[in-house]
C-alpha cells in the first residue's frame, strides 16, 4: 500500500493544544491533582534552595563563627532540609502518578471508544481498512495520540513560572527585561518551525509504524501458506522493507528532534548570558543595583531544566495530532446501518422474500493518499455481484439456493440477515424490509452460518452461546444436532473447553459443526446455511441433515435457505433457485430444474457424469485388453 | 489460565523460559549483542555525550561564577570580567548545544538501525518456528513482539544507556572531588546512598515483573481487539456486539491497570532519591557543623561540598529515571527474546542437509507415530509406501488422521516416532530450500494475501510472467473463471483473500500451489468449498497435468476418491484399508460404508 504524501496542519500547535484540551475537560480532576503536585515540585524545588542557604546562614556559619552549636539547632536545620524535601518528593510522585493515571486513563478511553466503532461500522468499511491498520489505530494511534500528558503538568507549571519571571523582569527593569524575554518569541519560533518540519515526518512514521504491523499480521496469519511454499525469506524481505523504512523516517524524525532538544535547552542559557551581559551595562550606567540582576538571573537560571519540560510537551504534538487524527477518523466514520421501529416479533418460521436484489461491492482500496490511513472508499471501482434476484420462501419452507463458486451465493445470504444492504430492492422478513426492523430484531429472527467459520478464543459454551443465558441441556440439544455432542464431550474440560485463538485447537470440521450448534441453539426463525458443512465427511453430514430435517417437524421449525452442491442437502428444498454470475437463471422443484435448466444438470450431476465417463473409457480400455487377449 | 492448557494441545508456544529466567542484566546484555548497529561508532557517539554532559554541568556553573566573582565581587561589580565571562560561557553553550544535536543524531540513527535489525530477526524467527508453536501463540501478540515490544526498547537505546554511562562519570567525578574536601562527609555521603541502592534493586525487581505484565496486556488486548475485526461478520449476524464489547473492555482495563500499577511504582521510585538527597544533605549539615565545632573543616570547606552533593545527586536522579526506561526496555527485549530464544522444533538442516533431485518422488512412512504435545496419540505406527507418479486418494471419517498425517508428509511437524522418507532420504535431512519446493501442500483455508490475484497466483513463483500464470490457468481449466472477473489477474482480492468466493479462494490457492511445479503434490481438501462442476473439471485436468508426478488428495467427496490410482482409508490413527476404489467397494469394510454414505447423499 502506498503512503500518499502525509497531510500537514497548518496550525498544527493550536490542533495539538486542542487534542489535550480534550484530555483536560475529560479528567478535569486529575489534572488538576497532578498540576497541584506539579505546583507543589515547583514551589519546593525554589524552597530547597531557600531553605539550604537559611541552614547556612542560621545553623552552619554560626556555629564555625562560635565555636559550638546545640542539638536543637541542628535538628531545626535537618529537619527543615527532610521537611522540604518530603513535599518535593510528594509533588514529584503526584505529578508522575497522576500524570500516568490521566495518560492511561484517556487511552482506555478512545480505545474503547475506537473498537465501539469497529463494532459499529459496516462490513462495508471494514472491508476497506486492512486489519492490521485497525490494530494500530486502537494501539498506537490512540497512545501517539495521549503521549504528552505525561509532561504536561509540569508544562503547564512552567507556564506558570514564565509568567512570574516575566512579570518580575519586567518590574526590575526595562531593558534587560526586553533582552531576557527575547527568549521567548525565540522559543516560540524555534517550535513554529519545528512543528513545521517535524509534523509531515512523524505523520509518515506514524504510518509506516501501521504498515509494519499490517505487514507482520498479514504475514503471521498466513503463516502455514509461508511455510507450504517455502516464503519464508521472501516474506521477510518484504518486512525489512517496511520496517527499513520506519527506521529511516525514524532517524529523519530524530534528526529534527536532536535539534530542537539541544536548542529549546541552550536559549534559557543564553537568555540568563544575554541577561547578564545587559545588566552590567544597566550596571555601569547606574540605572540598575546588583541585587536586582542577580534575583533575575537567578531566576533564569531556575528556568532553564523546567522549560525543557515544555519542549517534551512540544516534541510530542506533532505525533500526538497525526495518531488523534487517525483515530479521529475511525470515531468520525460513519455510514453504521440504520435501524427501524419494527419489531420482527412473530411466532414460528418467518417468511422471506427477496425483492428484486442487486449488490456491489466497493474494491478493497486504501489509496486516497491522504496519508490518514483511511480509505474514503470515494471514487472505487464496484464489482458487481448479484443482479435483480427475486425469490421467496413461505414460513417454514426451505429453499436450496445452488450455483457455481463465484456466483455471488454468499453475498445473498450475507444480506438475508442483513449484515450488509442491498444496493437496489429489498429483503423483507415477514413482509417487513430488514432495513425497517428494529436493533437486534433481524439478529434476534435470522441465523447464518458462513461458510468460512468463526470461533472466539472462548469456551465451547461460549461460542455456541455468545453470552445468551441458554441452559446447558439445550446447548447439548444443538451440540448434538450438528453432531459436536461427541467430540465436545471428549474435549478435557467439555464445554468448559478453550477452543484458542479462532478455534485453533479445533479441527475444521469441528469449527463448523460448533458454527452449526451456535446458530441453531437460538431456535431462530430463519435459518440460513452457506455451505455449511463442506469440511464434514458424508456421513456425518447425512446425520446432521437428518437432524435438520426432524427438528423441521418440532416446534414449528425455521424457515431454511441453505447454500448446497449435495444432492442429500438439495433434496430437503422445497425449492431450488439456481444462480449464475449473480442473476437467478430459474426457479422451481429439484425435479423441474433438472429438466429445463442445462447448468443446473451439469452442476448437480457433475461426479455421476464423471464417473459414467470413467467407466466408458474403462469399459473402453477393457475391451482393448479383451481384444488384445483374443489376438 | 486454563486457555493455556488447551491451546498446548494443538501448539506449543514460546519457549519463554529462558529469556525470563535470566536477570535483568544479561537480558540487557544479551539484547544489546542481538543488534551489533549499537555498538557502531559507540566511542565518538560516548565522546559527544561526555561533551555535552560537561557542558550541562559548566554551564550553570559558569552562571554562578559570573554572578558570584563579576556581579558580587569586592568593591563592586567587575563589568569586564561579567563581559569576558558571559561570553565564554555562550561559547560552552553552543558547543554544549552542538554536541547534543550531534550526539542526538548519531544515537537515532544507531539505535533505530539496531530496533530495525531486531524486528527483522525476530520476525524472521517467528517464521521459521514450527506451525505447533505458531499455533500456541496468538497472533496479536506475536505481531506485538516485532512492533510495539520493539518501540519500549528505542526510549532507553536513544537516551537511558547513554545517560547511564554519562551519569557513572558523574558520580565517580562528584565523589573524588568529595573526598578531597572531607572524605569523613564523602563516606556519609555514599553511606546515605547505600540504602536507596539496596531499595532500587527491590524496586528494579518489582517494576521490572509490572512491566513484563504490561507487555503482556498488551498482546491481550490486541488479541481482543483483533477478534472484533476478523469476526465482524460474526459478530453482526449475531448480534454478539455487545458481548464483545464487554470482552474488548475487559482487556483494555487491565492493561490500563497494569500500566497505573506500573506507572504508581515509578511515582514510589523516583521520589526516593529525593529523599536520600535530602537526608544526605542534612547529614552533611549537621555532621559537617560538628566537625566545623571540632576544628576539622571550614565554613567555605562545607559549603563548597555541599554544592558537590547537589552535583552528586543529580547523576542518581537520572539513573532512578534510566533505570524504569531500563525495566521497559527489558520487558520488550524479554518478548523478543522469547521469540528468538525457542528453537524451531521442526528444523531446517540447513546447508548439511540433502538436496533432492528433481523427478517423481517416491514416499515412504516407517512405523510412524503421532501425538499432539499433551495430546493422545493420533496416528499409530503407520507404515506405507507410496510409488513415484501415483494418485493417492485419502480417506477416512473426520478425526482419523488423515490431516496429520498430511502435515507429517510435508514435514510441517515431525513424528513422534518412526521416520518418514522421500526417496530414500529421511523427511528431517532435506534442506528446506529443496523440500519446499518439491514437496508442496494446499491447506483446505486458502489464505490469500491482500494483493492482486495475479500476485496471489505467483506467490509460490515470483519469476512467473502473466503469460504463465494464463497457461497455468488454462491448464487447470480455470481460464473460464478468470474470463468472469472484470478485471482478470488484477483483481484485487482483499484482506485474507475475503473480496472472493471461499471456493474462489480455493482455486487461487490450487493455482498458486500448481504454478510453483512441486513433484509432490499434496491436497488436504483443498477443493471442499468448490462446486461440483468445477472440481470435476479441476481433477480431470489435475489428472493431466500431474501426470509423471506424485499427488495425495485428501478428501471428503469420494469423487476424489473414484479417480485415483489408489486409496488409503484411515481410520482412528491407522491404515485400515489400501486399493484401487473399485477393489475396495467391493469388499465390506470403512471404505464401503464411507462410499455408501456418499452415494446416499448424491440421491434425492
Amino acid at each position: 500500500m502506498p503512503a500518499g504524501p502525509p497531510k500537514v496542519e497548518p496550525h498544527i500547535l493550536r490542533e495539538g493544544m486542542r487534542v489535550l484540551w480534550v484530555a483536560v475537560r475529560a479528567e478535569p480532576a486529575v489534572f488538576t491533582l497532578s498540576v497541584a503536585a506539579s505546583g507543589l515540585y515547583a514551589a519546593m524545588t525554589v524552597a530547597s534552595a531557600w531553605v539550604l542557604g537559611w541552614a547556612t546562614d542560621h545553623v552552619v556559619l554560626p556555629a564555625f563563627r562560635e565555636g559550638r552549636t546545640t542539638a536543637g539547632t541542628l535538628t531545626a536545620g535537618a529537619l527543615a532540609i527532610v521537611g522540604v524535601a518530603v513535599l518535593k518528593a510528594l509533588g514529584v510522585g503526584g505529578r508522575r502518578f497522576f500524570a500516568g493515571l490521566m495518560q492511561y486513563r484517556m487511552q482506555a478511553r478512545y480505545r474503547r471508544a475506537v473498537t465501539r466503532q469497529y463494532l459499529r461500522l459496516p462490513l462495508a468499511w471494514h472491508h476497506r481498512h486492512p486489519t492490521g491498520q485497525l490494530l494500530s489505530n486502537a494501539n498506537a494511534d490512540v497512545e501517539a495520540a495521549w503521549a504528552p500528558i505525561a509532561p504536561l503538568p509540569m508544562a503547564v507549571g512552567v507556564v506558570f513560572m514564565l509568567v512570574v519571571a516575566t512579570v518580575s523582569l519586567l518590574l526590575v527593569d526595562v531593558p534587560v527585561a526586553l533582552v531576557g524575554l527575547c527568549v521567548f518569541p525565540a522559543i516560540a519560533l524555534i517550535n513554529v518551525v519545528y512543528q513545521r518540519r517535524l509534523s509531515p515526518l512523524a505523520a509518515r512514521a506514524q504510518q509506516l509504524r501501521a504498515e509494519v504491523s499490517e505487514v507482520a499480521h498479514e504475514s503471521f496469519e498466513g503463516g502455514l501458506v509461508v511455510k507450504t511454499l517455502g516464503r519464508e525469506r521472501a516474506e521477510t524481505e518484504r518486512f525489512a522493507e517496511r520496517a527499513r523504512a520506519l527506521r529511516d523516517a525514524n532517524v529523519a524524525v530524530g534528526r529534527v528532534r536532536g535539534l530542537f532538544d539541544p536548542l529549546l535547552e541552550a536559549l534559557p542559557n543564553l537568555g540568563v548570558l544575554a541577561v547578564l551581559l545587559v545588566g552590567s551595562m544597566r550596571l555601569e550606567a547606574g540605572a540598575l543595583n546588583a541585587g536586582d540582576l542577580v534575583s533575575v538571573s537567578f531566576l533564569f537560571t531556575l528556568l532553564a531544566w523546567p522549560i525543557r519540560a515544555l519542549g517534551w510537551v512540544l516534541a510530542e504534538v506533532p505525533r500526538s495530532v497525526v495518531g488523534w487524527n487517525r483515530v479521529r477518523a475511525v470515531l468520525d466514520a460513519s455510514g453504521s446501518l440504520p435501524y427501524g421501529e419494527h419489531p420482527l416479533d412473530g411466532d414460528g418460521p418467518a417468511g422471506l422474500e427477496v425483492r428484486e436484489v442487486r449488490f456491489a461491492y466497493e474494491e478493497p482500496t486504501d489509496e486516497d493518499g491522504d496519508g490518514d490511513g483511511v480509505g474514503n472508499g470515494v471514487g472505487n471501482g464496484k464489482t458487481h455481484v448479484l443482479h435483480d434476484v427475486s425469490f421467496a420462501a413461505g414460513p417454514g419452507r426451505t429453499v436450496a439456493v445452488v450455483g457455481p463458486t463465484g456466483s455471488g451465493k454468499s453475498t445473498l445470504t450475507g444480506l438475508l440477515v442483513r449484515l450488509v444492504d442491498p444496493a437496489g430492492g429489498a429483503v423483507l422478513l415477514d413482509g417487513i424490509d430488514a432495513r425497517q426492523a428494529g436493533r437486534g430484531a433481524v439478529a434476534a429472527t435470522a441465523a447464518l452460518v458462513p461458510q468460512q467459520t468463526f470461533l472466539f478464543d472462548d469456551t465451547v459454551r461460549g461460542n455456541v452461546t455468545l453470552g445468551a443465558d441458554i441452559p446447558d441441556e439445550q446447548v447439548w440439544q444443538a451440540l448434538r444436532l450438528a453432531q459436536a455432542d461427541g467430540f465436545v464431550a471428549a474435549l478435557p474440560d467439555g464445554m468448559d473447553t478453550r477452543v484458542g485463538e479462532r478455534g485453533a485447537t479445533l479441527s475444521g470440521g469441528q469449527r463448523q459443526r460448533l458454527a452449526l450448534a451456535r446458530a441453531v441453539v437460538r431456535r431462530p426463525r430463519l435459518l440460513v446455511l452457506d455451505d455449511a458443512t463442506s469440511s464434514v465427511d458424508p456421513q456425518v453430514e447425512s446425520r446432521i441433515l437428518q437432524g435438520l430435517r426432524a427438528a423441521q417437524g418440532e416446534d414449528g421449525g425455521s424457515t431454511v435457505v441453505v447454500v448446497a452442491y449435495r444432492k442429500a442437502t438439495i433434496s430437503l428444498a422445497d425449492e431450488v433457485v439456481y444462480i449464475e454470475h449473480g442473476r437467478v437463471l430459474d426457479r422451481g422443484p429439484h425435479a423441474e430444474l433438472l429438466e429445463r435448466s442445462e447448468g443446473y444438470r451439469n452442476l448437480v450431476n457433475a461426479y455421476e457424469r464423471a464417473e459414467a465417463e470413467r467407466d466408458a473409457v474403462e469399459d473402453g480400455r477393457d475391451a482393448i485388453e479383451g481384444e488384445e487377449v483374443t489376438a | 489460565m486454563s486457555a493455556v492448557s488447551t491451546v498446548e494441545k494443538v501448539g506449543t508456544g514460546l519457549d519463554e523460559g529462558a529469556a525470563n529466567r535470566d536477570g535483568a542484566l544479561a537480558t540487557l546484555r544479551r539484547g544489546l549483542r542481538l543488534s551489533p548497529e549499537f555498538r557502531v561508532g559507540l566511542p565518538v557517539t560516548l565522546l559527544l555525550g561526555l561533551v555535552a554532559t560537561v557542558g550541562r554541568v559548566v554551564v550553570p556553573i559558569a552562571v554562578q561564577q559570573t554572578i558570584d566573582r563579576g556581579l558580587q565581587a569586592e568593591g563592586g561589580p567587575d563589568v569586564a570580567f561579567i563581559r569576558t565571562a558571559v561570553l565564554l560561557s555562550a561559547a560552552v553553550v553552543l558547543v554544549t548545544a552542538l554536541a547534543a544535536y550531534l550526539m542526538n543524531v548519531r544515537l537515532y540513527r544507531t539505535s533505530e538501525g539496531g530496533l530495525a535489525t531486531l524486528r527483522i530477526k525476530a520476525f524472521r524467527h517467528v517464521h521459521d518456528l514450527s506451525m505447533l508453536t505458531q499455533s500456541g501463540e496468538r497472533r496479536g501478540s506475536l505481531v506485538s513482539r516485532v512492533t510495539g515490544d520493539v518501540d519500549q526498547i528505542s526510549q532507553f537505546m536513544q537516551w537511558g544507556g547513554l545517560m547511564i554511562i554519562v551519569s557513572m562519570g558523574q558520580l565517580v567525578v562528584a565523589s573524588v572531588l568529595m573526598a578531597v574536601y572531607s572524605w569523613q562527609l564523602a563516606l556519609l555521603v555514599w553511606a546515605s546512598f547505600l540504602p536507596l541502592a539496596f531499595a532500587l534493586r527491590y524496586f528494579q525487581r518489582l517494576l521490572s515483573g509490572a512491566y513484563t505484565t504490561v507487555r503482556e496486556r498488551v498482546g491481550d488486548m490486541l488479541a481482543a481487539v483483533g477478534e472484533s475485526v476478523v469476526g465482524a461478520s460474526v459478530i453482526r449476524a449475531y448480534a454478539a456486539e455487545e458481548r464483545t464489547a464487554r470482552r474488548i473492555d475487559e482487556s483494555v482495563e487491565s492493561y490500563r491497570r497494569a500500566q497505573t500499577r506500573a506507572q504508581g511504582l515509578v511515582a514510589l521510585t523516583f521520589p526516593s532519591s529525593e529523599l536520600v538527597a535530602a537526608l544526605a544533605t542534612a547529614a552533611v549539615v549537621v555532621a559537617g557543623t560538628l566537625l566545623g565545632v571540632g576544628g576539622h573543616l571550614t565554613a567555605g570547606e562545607l559549603v563548597a561540598f555541599l554544592f558537590l552533593v547537589t552535583l552528586f545527586v543529580g547523576p542518581m536522579q537520572v539513573a532512578t529515571e534510566v533505570l524504569n526506561e531500563a525495566q521497559n526496555a527489558v520487558a520488550g527485549w524479554r518478548r523478543v527474546l522469547g521469540v528468538l530464544d525457542t528453537e524451531p522444533d521442526v528444523a531446517d538442516p540447513g546447508p548439511a542437509g540433502r538436496e533432492l533431485p528433481r523427478g517423481p518422488i517416491e514416499v515412504r512412512f516407517e512405523d510412524v507415530s503421532f501425538a499432539y504435545p499433551g495430546g493422545p496419540t493420533v496416528l499409530h505406527e503407520v507404515s506405507v509406501d507410496i510409488a513415484p507418479r501415483s494418485r493417492i486418494a485419502v480417506v477416512g471419517e473426520t478425526g482419523s488422521g488423515k490431516t496429520t498425517f498430511a502435515k507429517l508428509l510435508t514435514r510441517l511437524m515431525d513424528p513422534v516416532e518412526g521416520r518418514v522418507l522421500v526417496d530414500g532420504v529421511p523427511l528431517d535431512r532435506v534442506r528446506f530450500s529443496s523440500l519446499r519446493e518439491r514437496i508442496v501442500m494446499v491447506p483446505q483455508d486458502g489464505f490469500l494475501f491482500d494483493a492482486s490475484l495475479g500476485d496471489n497466483i505467483r506467490y509460490g513463483r515470483p519469476e512467473a510472467t502473466d503469460e504463465d500464470l494464463l497457461l497455468a490457468l488454462t491448464e487447470l481449466g480455470l481460464a473460464d473463471w478468470l474470463e468472469g472477473l472484470p478485471r482478470g489477474l488484477d483483481t484485487p482480492v482483499g484482506q485474507r483473500g475475503e473480496s472472493l468466493s471461499a471456493g474462489e479462494r480455493q482455486l487461487v490457492a490450487l493455482a498458486r500451489a500448481y504454478l510453483a511445479a512441486p513433484d509432490l503434490l499434496v491436497l488436504d481438501e483443498a477443493t471442499s468449498a468448490v462446486d461440483p462442476a468445477t472440481e470435476v473439471r479441476l481433477q480431470r485436468a489435475l489428472d493431466g497435468v500431474t501426470r509423471g508426478r506424485t499427488a495425495i488428495s485428501i478428501a471428503h467427496r469420494l469423487s476424489t476418491a473414484e479417480a485415483a490410482d489408489e486409496v488409503i482409508v484411515f481410520d482412528h490413527g491407522r491404515i485400515v484399508q489400501r486399493g484401487p476404489h473399485t477393489e475396495l467397494v467391493a469388499e465390506p469394510g470403512v471404505y464401503a460404508d464411507l462410499h455408501a454414505s456418499w452415494i446416499a447423499q448424491r440421491r434425492i
